[in-house]
């Protein structure tokens, strides 16, 4: 790192060809130097020139990965401060603590919850990530069962506690293979704890107790030649741990801060004894900057709500979210249940099909691929007109669901209801309300 | 080793503004830094929460919500009072819902009438929103400022559409407004330039940028209201630097999700924390963007809210 975009831009093959997606080299390099922009955009680099440069334009936060397979969980990796910058690249790893004083009834109550605990939105899968395993009783054969339990119960990501190096160390390698978080070196234990994550090659948590002696045990495992390191200030307080994180980014974005280039692990579990607290604790580390967020149950009134901030705070700005093409039957809709239409961007799915709801009249809701733009924008974009509304209306199936012909257009595109008319002879076009919040009024007075 | 922080260079202040009656008034604002960054700035107001009050008794909440309130319903000054007195409410936000055109859609004169009732039943600010009906807004709220003179209402929504009548009445009867926009910081300041050109003084006005429900847009009213308080602060956007609301409760607590019970839903756990969580989450988000004035509904929310301020307001060791 450290490289600037004039440096950068030395080694770059000055075609200014624009196959990158920025019209010359120059602006290339600059986005390259900010972590803007990704290296394998040009396809004209030799593979030295790469691997250099590559150092140069990796983000500013490195990407570890923790755990193996389809359970992997990517984190860090981050380059901005704020999402409307950019967007923030992966979603905090929400995990569950299991601690070898827990008896047996409760470990397994917790572990099933955990991995019943997954729902699917807007086609995205939203689940909890990893499981904590914590050594608390000076027992390594106990720990030693407690890891092998819930390795054989789960393949989710790990991260293995202990203060005992040996207990520790013996456990780590007993599942070495699936690649958990060794937790944590600290000052007294850096070096054994930093051989054996090189020699397993395990990512490996440092944890200090201040800023200042993180960003030393940090700098001294780098130069041990670890790679894969994840952070813990010791903060257990959320307004101090709210400032630890901030700074921690901020080193890495704004100062190349080597040491604090890596992502965090936070424990919202060890800040507080009320389980609602704690989720409002782990709520603020998924907007300032929590990776691993350690949280001490999983109950569905928690983790739901939590897994919904994560996605909404970690969603693309730049990329608005869509939902499937197809009728949607909201309620116990028949023959005679009203047919609405609008675009598929998510937002406009989830407040529509929430009003219908409220309203408590079944209706059919049909929802036309408008790649995820608004109604009005897509209009706009030539994606919500009545040249591609009606040949979806006649395919769609909705007109062998219903008797009547009957279609409920959004009020803002009332200056199409003509035009649709002409292109759906047999239906009628019906102008509902520009708001969604007035549609449970509409409906109740709909009749077919 | 030594860590040097990397702070932020803040130029501009957010402005204060008190609300309420003289004698009873509470500042917010007044910020010189982001959210809670109390390593580089001061917030020498943390932020309040309104209560919500409706001028009728609710039909559409579910029982997890109307049950801190089902002895007060229909009586909105009782209501108001309820939430002072048990819950401890720093300001009470009145929403007149039956002026909707769509609903009762009952006469500004009455509404007025209620909202005098629920003024002189409390010596905290008041906030009071109308439906965002443009033509009745504007109605209501001139009959509202008329009614309650002198009382320093926080009155809204105002819009492109109706300011100039509002603002022009709530200057008369020396009120506070709230710059209403749909999610855009473009919008929100030429508002802003919009009032002050009415003479709107400065210390009358607050800025509602929309607020929607944790899973239901939250996102883009987060980072609307990033934007805004970056650019007050950073890039020093005179038109910007005005305390932000948020009227979160009426969004959460209409959706789907709070309204299944666990029968219906299990893997959503129990329906009463589960609503409280999100409402409490939602106020987190937008805390942490820049509001500085949360709009809430359920006491248990609000006490979880509460004692998130005041943990982020502690720097301290830990």
């Amino acid at each position: 790192m450290g490289l600037s975009g004039i440096e950068i831009f030395k080694k770059l093959p000055k075609t200014n060809c624009g196959k990158c997606g920025v019209p010359t080299c120059l602006a290339f390099a600059m986005k390259l130097a900010t972590g803007k922009a990704e290296l394998d955009a040009c396809p004209d680099l030799s593979e030295d020139v790469k691997e250099e440069l590559g150092e140069a334009s990796a983000p500013p936060v490195r990407t570890v990965v923790i755990g193996t397979g389809e359970r992997a969980v990517k984190l860090g990796g981050e380059t901005v401060l704020f999402r409307h910058e950019k967007r923030f690249e992966n979603p905090p790893a929400f995990t569950l603590l299991l601690s070898d004083k827990m008896d047996e009834a409760e470990i397994s109550a917790k572990l099933t919850k955990f991995k019943d605990t997954t729902y699917e939105r807007v086609g995205i899968v939203l689940q909890p990530a990893m499981v904590a395993v914590k050594g608390e009783c000076k027992d390594t054969s106990g720990f030693m069962a407690l890891v092998e339990n819930v390795c054989n119960n789960t393949d989710a990501g790990l991260v293995l506690m202990n203060e005992d190096v040996d207990a520790l160390s013996r456990a780590v390698k007993s599942c070495s293979n699936r690649k958990p978080l060794i937790y944590a070196a600290t000052r007294k234990n850096a070096e054994t704890l930093g051989n054996l994550a090189k020699e397993l090659s395990c990512p490996l948590a440092v944890k200090g107790n201040s800023l200042e002696e993180l960003a030393e045990i940090s700098e001294k495992l780098i130069k041990m030649g670890l790679k894969d390191l994840v952070l813990d200030s010791g903060a257990r307080t959320a307004g101090k741990s709210m400032e630890d994180q901030i700074i921690i980014r901020r080193s890495a974005l704004m100062k190349k801060f080597k040491p604090f280039g890596f992502p965090t692990i936070v424990f919202p579990c060890e800040m507080t004894d009320n389980p609602m607290k704690e989720a409002m604790i782990a709520c603020q580390m998924i907007v300032k900057y929590g990776s691993i967020i350690i949280l001490s149950e999983m109950k569905g009134h928690s983790i739901f709500p939590l897994l919904l901030a994560s996605m909404n705070i970690f969603t693309d700005p730049q990329r608005p979210m869509a939902v499937e093409q197809k009728i949607y039957e909201i309620g116990a809709t028949d023959e005679n249940s009203p047919v609405l239409i609008t675009g598929n961007f998510s937002l406009t799915y989830f407040i529509v099909s929430g009003e219908v709801d409220a309203s408590h009249v079944p209706s059919y809701l049909l929802i036309k691929d408008t790649e995820g733009l608004s109604v009005l924008t897509a209009w706009a974009a030539g994606k919500f007109g009545a040249d591609t509304i009606a040949p979806f209306v006649k395919k769609c199936g909705i007109e062998e669901k219903v008797k009547h012909r009957k279609l409920v257009i959004p009020g803002y595109l009332a200056t199409i209801s003509g035009e649709l008319e002409e292109e759906l002879p047999d239906w009628q076009i019906l102008i509902g309300p520009r708001e969604a919040s007035h549609l449970p009024a509409y409906l109740k007075q709909w009749n077919a | 080793m030594a860590v040097e922080i990397p702070k932020v260079a803040y130029a501009g202040k957010i402005k204060e503004i008190p609300l309420g009656r003289e004698g009873n008034t509470i500042t917010v604002g007044g910020e010189s830094c982001y959210p809670f960054h109390l390593f580089e700035g001061a917030m020498p107001h943390p932020p309040k929460i309104a209560m919500e009050v409706y001028d009728r008794a609710p039909e559409d909440w579910p029982d997890t919500a109307l049950e801190p309130f089902a002895d007060v319903a229909g009586d909105p000054a009782a209501w108001a009072r309820k939430c002072i007195d048990t819950y401890g409410a720093e300001m009470i936000a009145l929403q007149l819902a039956s002026t909707d055109p769509n609903a009762e859609n009952i006469p500004a004169d009455e509404a007025a009438a209620i909202t005098k009732k629920v003024s002189d039943a409390v010596d905290v600010p008041l906030i009071v929103f109308g439906t965002s009906n443009v033509d009745k807004d504007t109605e209501v709220l001139k009959a509202v400022c008329e009614a309650c003179e002198g009382k320093n209402l926080i009155i809204g929504p105002l819009s492109e559409g109706n300011y100039r009548a509002i603002g022009a009445t709530a200057i008369g009867y020396k009120h506070t407004v709230m710059a209403s926009t749909p999610i855009d910081i473009n919008l929100a300041k030429q508002l802003n330039i919009l009032l002050g050109n009415l003479n709107v003084p400065d210390d009358k006005i607050i800025i509602d940028p929309t607020t929607g429900a944790l899973g239901y847009g939250l996102e883009y009213c987060y980072s609307v209201m990033e934007r805004i308080r970056m650019a007050a602060l950073v890039q020093e956007d005179e038109r910007l630097q005005f305390p932000i609301l948020a009227n979160l409760a009426k969004e959460v607590w209409k959706i789907k999700e709070v309204k299944l019970s666990e029968t219906e839903a299990p893997l959503l756990g129990d329906q009463k924390k589960r609503g409280i969580l999100m409402e409490a989450m939602t106020a987190q988000c937008v805390l942490l963007a820049g509001a500085d004035i949360l709009v809430m509904r359920h006491p248990e929310a609000i006490n979880l809210v509460k004692e998130s301020i005041q943990d982020l307001m502690i720097r301290g060791e830990g």
